[in-house]
């Protein structure tokens, strides 16, 4: 457990660890789902190819578009694009570079399905399997099969239990073949697959450095400062909630002093931080109607300048008076504690 | 749990170290793939060869271009090459020297690759089971030529027909086997030989030029390090005065169109103080529709 603690702490110490991190885990999710996924070839001479093909294409497809969506800064690349210019310029190269690294890492999942689906050489076998070269590997010419007919027995090669061509051409020799061209194809896909990725990483310096640096540097800071934007702007929620909250709970307290014709009690100078906690509230009755009038009729989002104690115009079941349209203050001036 | 930590922290701290990681991890990792590779010879004439020959060495070609994408250290090697001169000379020797322990790091997968796959022999006995003199063996000598090419590719797969009780296909695959075998131990102590007398002998021969470029190279790759350090830290700071300054100037804004008067004498409480003047539904609305329409100027020199 802690081994796994130290592990995520390390990925997340850097921005880019993490993202590397989540592609990582994305590929061995993908590896793992193919193993979990169990294959089930129709064996029937049109559905082969479709069902072959789809399984080879579909879910790297889904991949590459999940790889998206669990990227963080897929929202950030929409929002810089989409701002209006304001008094900031635009530049494309630095949403060209955050698009083109999104995609690199969302391409490394469905990479991996089509490599290990092609050297597991299951669905190659599935969808192909009708195009066995029959006159070299096996006897075309004994069976006088019609065209239909050889592919219908062709068809269910995959299925070596209902398989019925031995004559025609052996099983097991045809799915060694068969296996051994997806085989071959899943090689040659990963080697062109690293070699890409090696010429981008390696022909990148050779060429436009400055400009990498620059957009690297920009994009960087855009999601550094909405990061910091955001907490800003939590931590001016919360200091919003509070003082909005302690108005309530003051007004509420000058309401029920008014309400009950009371002096307002004159706290004794030494009195404890519990009792100031207590903001005035101090029996039953009054808290019960503290919490009705949070319920029933929340406070506006309008906080009042400290220094001045205004009620909130009412105490009890009546109707709140509506929103004031003018700055608080002036209205303030004419509520009086009688 | 200790033992990994001080383990993971000491492969952190030096990024040769971390290199050397990498380099063993990339190792383990072509063992595990050639173990889960699940090899069917297709056991055809001409086939055979083309298949052996390429799951010993496209893999092996795969695999260095992997040792050398995730090497961090080969970018830096390509930036201090392409590099304009400026006001800093490039040293060939330091280049050199960072172009070469690259290699050496990302050969080792490859060759383990290579190793395991001898040592396995099924990819030998594949390639060249067509290949070998049918007199030698009993059983495959009286039939035409085209007839033992024939038996003699399908000599690897054991479960085939023709080849299930054969006692000719059993000498055949050891014979190929062992030379197989053979072949992988003796690469496997030539390239340690060759890795001895490498280490041993190096001090001998221009030890003061490799202390040098070892020393310089470190130098180059820290001094990136750090500069990108320094340029997060750098946005950060600059992000953060950029979010100050549009908050403050909010704030004149809003206090500019209210007309309400300037609270003077206020010292500001610490809730008063993060609210930034900022007290109202609307207040609020128009600071996030302007942080959106209009995003302030990166330039914070009147802050």
């Amino acid at each position: 457990m802690d081994k796994f603690r130290m592990i995520f702490q390390f990925l997340q110490s850097n921005q880019e660890s993490f993202m590397n991190g989540i592609c990582g885990i994305m590929a061995l999710a993908s590896a793992q789902m193919y193993s979990a996924f169990d294959f089930n070839c129709p064996c029937l001479p049109r559905y082969n190819l479709a069902y072959g093909l789809g399984i080879l294409l579909v879910p790297p497809f889904i991949l590459f578009l999940l790889g998206f969506v669990l990227n963080n800064n897929v929202s950030m690349l929409a929002e810089e694009w989409r701002r209006p210019r304001g008094q900031r310029g635009k530049d494309p190269a630095v949403l060209r570079y955050m698009f083109c690294s999104m995609a690199q890492r969302a391409m490394i999942a469905p990479v991996v399905w089509v490599s290990v689906t092609l050297l597991d050489g299951k669905c190659i076998t599935c969808a192909f399997c009708t195009l066995v070269p029959v006159e070299t590997l096996g006897n075309a010419s004994h069976s006088g099969l019609s065209q239909g007919a050889m592919k219908r027995v062709l068809a269910r090669i995959p299925c070596k239990e209902i398989y019925d061509g031995q004559e025609l051409i052996a099983n097991e020799v045809a799915i060694r073949y068969l296996r051994c061209v997806s085989q071959a194809l899943g090689w040659c896909f990963v080697l062109l697959m690293t070699t890409l990725a090696f010429l981008v990483r390696s022909l990148r310096p050779c060429f436009t450095q400055a400009a990498f640096l620059k957009s690297r540097y920009w994009s960087h800071y855009i999601d550094i400062e909405r990061k910091l934007f955001d907490e800003t702007c939590t931590e001016h929620a919360k200091s919003f909630a509070k003082v909005c909250i302690q108005q309530f709970f003051e007004g509420m307290s000058t309401d029920l002093v008014a309400a009950h014709c009371h002096p307002p009690r004159k706290a004794p100078a030494d009195v404890g931080e519990a009792a100031e906690k207590l903001l005035g509230i101090t029996d039953q009755g009054t808290m019960n109607t503290a919490l009705k009038s949070w319920h029933k009729c929340k406070p506006p989002l309008h906080l009042h300048p400290p220094a001045l104690h205004s009620s909130n115009g009412w105490a009890g079941e009546e109707q709140p008076p509506p929103h004031p349209p003018v700055p608080r203050r002036e209205m303030a001036a004419y509520y009086s504690r009688v | 749990m200790d033992r990994f930590r001080m383990i993971f922290q000491y492969f952190q701290s030096n990024s040769e170290s971390v290199m050397n990681g990498i380099c063993g991890l990339l190792a383990l990792a072509s063992v595990k793939m050639y173990t889960c590779f699940d090899f069917s010879c297709p056991c055809l004439t001409r086939y055979n060869m083309a298949y052996g020959l390429g799951i010993m060495f496209i893999p092996a070609i795969a695999l260095f271009l992997c040792g050398l994408i995730l090497n961090r250290q080969s970018l830096v090697m390509l930036e201090e090459w392409r590099r304009p001169q400026g006001h800093r000379k490039k040293d060939l020797a330091v280049i050199r020297y960072m172009c070469s322990s690259i290699m050496q790091r990302a050969m080792v997968a490859p060759v383990v690759w290579i190793i395991v796959t001898l040592l396995d022999g099924k990819c030998l006995i594949c390639a060249f089971s067509g290949s070998v003199d049918p007199e030698k063996f009993v059983g495959l000598d009286n039939t035409t030529l085209v007839q033992v090419q024939q038996l003699l590719a399908k000599v690897p797969c054991k479960d085939d027909e023709l080849m299930r009780n054969n006692t000719s296909r059993k000498a055949v695959s050891r014979y190929l086997r062992s030379w197989s075998q053979a072949l992988g131990w003796s690469i496997l102590l030539i390239l340690i030989v060759a890795a001895f007398l490498a280490r041993w002998l190096r001090p001998c021969f221009n030890q003061a030029t490799l202390l040098q470029a070892r020393h310089w190279s470190n130098y180059i790759d820290i001094e990136q390090k750090i500069f990108e350090e320094t340029c997060c830290e750098h946005s950060r700071l600059f992000a953060h005065k950029c979010i100050l300054h549009f908050f403050e100037s909010m704030r004149r804004e809003i206090t500019l169109h209210s007309f309400s008067l300037p609270r003077e004498g206020q010292e500001a409480e610490g809730e008063e103080c993060l609210l930034r003047g900022i007290t109202d539904q609307d207040q609020v609305n128009k600071l996030l529709k302007t942080w959106y329409y209009e995003k302030p100027p990166l330039d914070v020199s009147q802050v």
